[in-house]
């Protein structure tokens, strides 16, 4: 039944568009262009994720201190809000009148309208799915292994990197995947801060307004069809090599 | 040698110390106590992964109370073992030794003669997940020892291993202290492991270190009922005095050895039983009603009421079935004077 109801809107949607529709929507340089910058600018919201959520997680993981539940429902703001008001709220931070804002403007960084500011938008809702899911990763570590890897001799980074990252690199590109899926289903915060350049969803709505539903739906299988397969292989590459033995 | 000064910590619903240790070089310490009892947060403030409350560690003559483990010199064996699960047999062994500054071929030499002491040569390119309890806690001792420590800590090594590995454990690891110029300090609540393994003990309660010294020191002279109780005397008395003389189950003691509100205590094992009195001359002996039997394995646990004191008593099973007791029947019970111990 549950299955049923995710996937039947899903293939009605993928079996209405002929060959042809699909054939002529790829060759469009808009749709190519649009799907391109969704992947691209996802990847790099998934990336600032990694770079920035790493130490986070594994702050969150092996410490306990004042305030911590705190810091943990702040991480998860971002899923709950609705997300037209993260694009207002950015939006707010990043105008003339704001001094953050002013200071971008003044090193040569513009939000408004542009690739910079998508990501920014998307890594703004893809953050707490990387930092918990590797936050979990680092958590099914034992504390013991990486104490007895110090006693060994080897440093807080050594250690890190010889012990924590091997035992949780599967969590981690797993974050990676689930906040990049995030980020590439983001439409109502990327909307309000950059409806040019156009990302997949916002080209979707814009041909489902101005042409129907029949031009938007050729854009939304191919970018089903291309993030399947990204996301698989993704998963492939994380999955445990040898587990049937 | 290992010296702590009034280590102390404050845990939410436990308070450990102050605690003053000293360990001499090359010694094997075994520091008893029942589980819970504050041993293994001692281990890890010696190694570094604990920070005190207060108080300080000396190792070597050098205070490294806030020296970073990495650079402490001493290894730990926990009693899970903690191998590194992602690394193969000589992977894990070999894991400490490119921090280890003196590289040398007498350091690999001796790799090569840990290796083979504890019979892990055929085992080096297998994963750790493939190998039984006692080859991993060989394997977690291996690592630890190829680094060379100072000191090593041993986490009850032996208590999560079967019991048919654990002697080959024991053996092994008082092979290593004879061979290895390394002070060991082991925690543990099996005082027979301090039995064969130890050259001194500690016995911790609940925090408090309640005494420490040789093996002997500590199992004939308990300073107090709680060290008694753990060191096997499970038969506790206090003697009461009538007239000139002091009695505990009605057997008189000598008056010299002991004075009222002080303890005299039995282990299981020193205590004969019989239907009749006769025992060796010398021996003390009462007389009292077989209350239960319990066998347990090549043995039999059984306590008598002696004039209202129950006695434990541990005997061999044939011994006992040869005797044909049966329970509430009137039956003899001896030791040896020396047997009794006063605390």
């Amino acid at each position: 039944m549950v299955l049923l109801f995710i996937l039947l809107p899903l293939f009605e949607m993928v079996s209405q568009p002929s060959w042809n529709d699909l054939r002529e929507t790829i060759a469009d340089e808009e749709v190519r262009s649009a799907i391109f910058l969704s992947l691209t600018c996802s990847a790099s919201a998934a990336a600032i994720s990694f770079i920035f959520g790493t130490p986070m997680a594994y702050l969150l993981a092996r410490t306990d201190f004042t305030g911590k539940k705190v810091v943990e429902s702040m991480i998860d703001l971002p899923i709950m809000i609705p997300h037209p008001v993260i694009g207002i709220a950015i939006l707010s931070l990043s105008g003339r009148n704001h001094w953050l804002g002013q200071f971008f403007q003044d090193i040569g960084i513009q939000l408004l309208g542009t690739k910079t500011g998508i990501i920014t938008v998307l890594t703004f809702v893809a953050l707490p799915f990387y930092i918990n899911t590797a936050k979990a990763g680092f958590q099914a570590v034992p504390c013991r292994l990486e104490q007895v890897a110090r006693s060994l001799g080897a440093g807080q980074s050594a250690t890190f990197f010889r012990i924590t990252v091997p035992l949780t690199w599967r969590h981690m590109i797993t974050g990676f995947i689930m906040s990049m899926a995030r980020a590439i289903s983001e439409f109502g915060a990327v909307v309000i801060v950059a409806y040019h350049p156009m990302i997949a969803p916002v080209l979707m709505y814009e041909r489902f307004t101005a042409y129907g539903l029949k031009y938007s739906q050729p854009v939304a299988v191919w970018l089903i069809l291309i993030c399947l397969v990204l996301f698989l292989l993704l998963r492939v590459v994380s999955s445990p090599i040898g587990k049937k033995n | 040698m290992i010296r702590i000064n009034q280590l102390t910590y404050q845990f939410p619903n436990f308070t450990l110390g102050p605690i003053d240790l000293h360990i001499e070089q090359q010694e094997f310490f075994i520091l008893l106590g029942p589980t819970g009892s504050g041993k293994t947060v001692i281990l890890e403030s010696i190694a570094g992964l604990q920070k005190p409350h207060s108080g300080d560690i000396f190792l070597f003559g050098k205070d490294v109370t806030r020296v970073a483990p990495e650079n402490r010199q001493v290894g730990i064996v926990y009693q899970d073992q903690a191998l590194f699960p992602h690394l193969t047999v000589q992977e894990n062994i070999e894991f400490g030794l490119r921090y280890q500054k003196n590289k040398t071929k007498a350091s690999k030499a001796v790799l090569a003669g840990i290796i083979d002491t504890l019979g892990l040569a055929r085992h080096l390119k297998k994963s750790t997940t493939k190998l039984s309890g006692g080859e991993k806690q060989r394997v977690a001792l291996a690592r630890a020892l190829a680094i060379q420590p100072q000191v090593l800590l041993l986490d009850e090594p032996l208590s999560a291993i079967d019991p048919c590995f654990r002697s080959d454990i024991q053996r092994l690891l008082r092979q290593l202290h004879e061979t290895l110029p390394t002070t060991f300090l082991m925690v543990t609540h099996d005082f027979n492991e301090a039995f064969y393994l130890a050259d001194t003990v500690g016995v911790i309660s609940k925090g408090i270190l309640e005494q420490t010294g040789t093996v002997e020191e500590v199992f004939q002279r308990p300073k107090n009922k709680a060290v008694g109780e753990f060191v096997g005397m499970q038969n506790i008395f206090t003697p009461q005095r009538e007239g000139r003389s002091l009695y505990f189950a009605g057997l008189r003691i000598d008056a010299e050895k002991t004075s009222e509100g002080r303890n005299v205590g039995l282990r299981p094992e020193d205590i004969t039983v019989g239907t009749t009195h006769s025992f060796p001359d010398g021996f003390m002996v009462g007389r009292g009603i077989l209350q239960s039997m319990t066998l347990q394995g090549f043995g039999c646990e059984m306590t008598i009421d002696c004039e209202g004191s129950t006695f434990l008593v541990h005997g061999d099973k044939g011994n006992i079935r040869d005797k044909g007791l049966t329970i509430g029947e009137q039956i003899y019970l001896g030791f040896h004077p020396d047997a009794v111990h006063y605390f």
